[in-house]
């Protein structure tokens, strides 16, 4: 009998126990979920809360009710993991030995990492929304507050869900509208980032959809501490902002068990192969979820994804084939953009999001990064899918594991210097004006046939891709063609 | 890929101007790149480059900000003041390592 022992029983978790279960009779694998509590959290459902769209009741379930019976539960901490005896050590002193680790245990944020995030303004000026106690502080906080100056900030990449930040955005400019305060309240959107999000194309789009709204964008903002006396967000390079309201979203970090077992990088992630997932230290521990170090976004639909490749592979693996699948780093997000509308991302690693149709070129039904009410439909009806379809582990009618370029409008050699980006606000204080920038004509965007995406991208690691790399310092290069002169690049 | 004439010698680079083969980086090319943008490179400097480079071949990418304070023992504070404005994003130009990469 071969043991998998899972620690995590959020989104990850939960799939690759139900699945597994599904696939392999308990005589011949035991299953063992690990958490801490019997919580189970919609946490996309967080975003909503602030605006009284969701409540606690719509995204608390109890994690027992969406785990296979046939699964062991253990509601404990982790103390750690120690990879060379392939045993977790429990809080309360139990051993569970395995032959298979799967890690996912997410990030979770840390508030706590910044100087002066938890002074004397948290909870009153300084709110987050990335937990649950969190998001139900800040309703308070918007319901109560009115008007001034809102400011939006990103400690640092990455974080979860990286578009939550901007769909709070969105959706607190459309509630500062409807309650009529929306005249007598500045509305800024900080980040560490050099524009409005990380792919060009959707940094330009996002980044309309923030001047359109008249909101403020801050970038490369790298924040040192925040002034409690001044109610001032400080930057390392000396730029303050001002709040009345400051929604944050703080550092956020993989569990402390992870750096105590020595598995985890600085941010106590756990460094994983691209394609299966795999540690790359220990073969028997595996990463899903948020846990690792996948260079897509840290969202439920990556998990769904990563968690049906891992699935196959596994089973290949217990049944003496090879495992041949591997994970494009396919991610699917609807962006809520408030006035009951949304937009939606599909991207992987090799093919950033794009604008287009959903699943399917020209009917759609969903537009790729464009504001429609039925993306915002998609995302509403996201909740029912979590919790009916995906955390049993059945499957999603019309979104494919691996991601299709069907449909999109491929633009070729977009740079994040050459998009045509909106640099929307002077980038420090005083207070910018917004509409500096004329919004980017769509019909000029170049447009390109698709190009044909392998299915299984071949199998490659961070570390692999450094190992062509050796020190024989002042090697020259065996190009024939040589510019005479040095690109700079634009800092 | 274009290839430029950097410091008398043919550097392979990507478009936007950061170096695409670790091999062909030593500190008299770095010295040069970290000219062209303005820097003069003084063992302040050259402290936390060397870190990149040293930390760069076992992990695939250019360690962040981050990673220079907790694993190099760097001050984030210095660094914006020896590479001003955008230090990571420096400080891998001059280390002849790719950008680091923004998150997703």
């Amino acid at each position: 009998m071969k043991r998998l022992v899972i620690l995590g029983g959020g989104t990850a978790g939960t799939m690759v126990a139900n699945k597994l279960r599904a696939a392999i009779g308990t005589h011949e694998l035991h299953i063992t979920v690990v958490d801490r509590d019997d919580a189970h959290h919609y946490q996309p459902g967080y975003l909503f809360m602030p605006f009284g769209i969701y409540n606690t009741s719509d995204i608390v379930r109890s994690r027992h009710r969406f785990i296979d019976d046939g699964v062991e539960l253990v509601l404990t901490e982790i103390d750690r993991v120690d990879p060379a005896s392939r045993t977790v050590h429990l809080a309360d002193g139990r051993l569970l030995p395995y032959d298979v680790l799967v890690i996912a245990t997410g990030v979770s944020p840390r508030p706590d990492a910044t100087p002066g995030m938890q002074g004397k303004l948290w909870g009153q000026k300084v709110h987050e929304f990335y937990s649950l106690p969190g998001a139900q502080a800040l309703t308070e906080a918007m319901r109560r507050f009115r008007g001034g100056r809102l400011v939006v900030h990103i400690t640092e990449m990455p974080i979860k869900c990286p578009v939550a930040p901007m769909e709070f955005t969105f959706l607190a400019d459309d509630w500062l509208r409807k309650h009529r305060i929306r005249e007598r309240t500045e509305v800024t959107y900080v980040t560490p980032l050099d524009g409005a999000f990380t792919k060009p194309v959707a940094s330009r789009e996002l980044a309309t959809a923030l001047v359109d709204r008249q909101i403020a964008l801050e970038t490369d903002f790298a924040v040192e501490h925040i002034d409690n006396d001044t109610a001032e967000l400080v930057s390392f390079d000396g730029r303050r902002i001002g709040f009345d309201l400051l929604v944050t979203v703080p550092l956020n970090m993989g569990a402390d068990y992870i750096a105590r077992s020595g598995l985890g990088d600085e941010l106590n992630l756990v460094p994983c192969d691209q394609h299966t997932m795999r540690s790359l230290a220990y073969p028997d521990i595996h990463v899903l979820g948020d846990a690792g170090t996948l260079q897509t976004s840290k969202a439920g639909s990556v998990a769904h994804f990563a968690v049906d490749v891992f699935v196959h592979n596994f089973l290949d693996d217990f049944n003496g084939r090879p495992a041949t699948h591997g994970f494009d780093g396919h991610a699917n997000c609807f962006i809520e953009s408030g006035n009951g509308k949304g937009m939606l991302l599909d991207f992987n690693y090799t093919t950033e999001p794009f604008t287009g149709d959903f699943p399917l070129p020209v009917v759609g039904p969903f537009k790729l990064l464009k504001e429609t009410r039925l993306n915002h439909i998609g995302k509403l009806a996201f909740r029912w899918i979590y919790w009916n379809l995906l955390l049993p582990g059945r499957p999603i009618p019309m979104i494919p594991t691996t991601m299709s370029l069907a449909g999109k409008r491929v633009e070729k050699d977009v740079t994040a210097a050459g998009t045509g980006m909106p640099t929307a606000v002077a980038p420090s204080s005083p207070a910018p004006t917004p509409r500096a920038t004329p919004r980017p004509k769509l019909a000029s965007m170049p447009l390109t046939k698709p190009r044909p995406e392998p299915a299984v991208p071949p199998a490659r690691s961070p570390a692999t891709a450094a190992a062509g790399y050796t020190d024989r310092p002042g090697v020259d290069s065996a190009a024939d063609q040589v510019l005479p002169t040095p690109i700079i690049p634009k800092f | 890929m274009p290839t430029t004439m950097i410091a008398g010698r043919p550097i392979d680079v990507n478009d936007e101007g950061f170096l695409s083969s670790y091999d062909q980086w030593d500190e008299k090319l770095g010295a040069e790149l970290a000219k062209l943008i303005g820097i003069d490179m003084t063992e302040a400097h050259w402290a936390p480059i060397r870190f990149l480079r040293s930390d760069y071949p076992a992990r695939g990418e250019t360690a962040t900000l981050r990673r220079a304070s907790t694993v190099g023992g760097f001050a984030i504070k210095d660094l914006f003041e020896l590479f001003p404005g955008k230090p990571a994003k420096k400080m891998a130009y001059i280390a002849g390592l790719p950008k680091p990469k923004g998150c997703v």
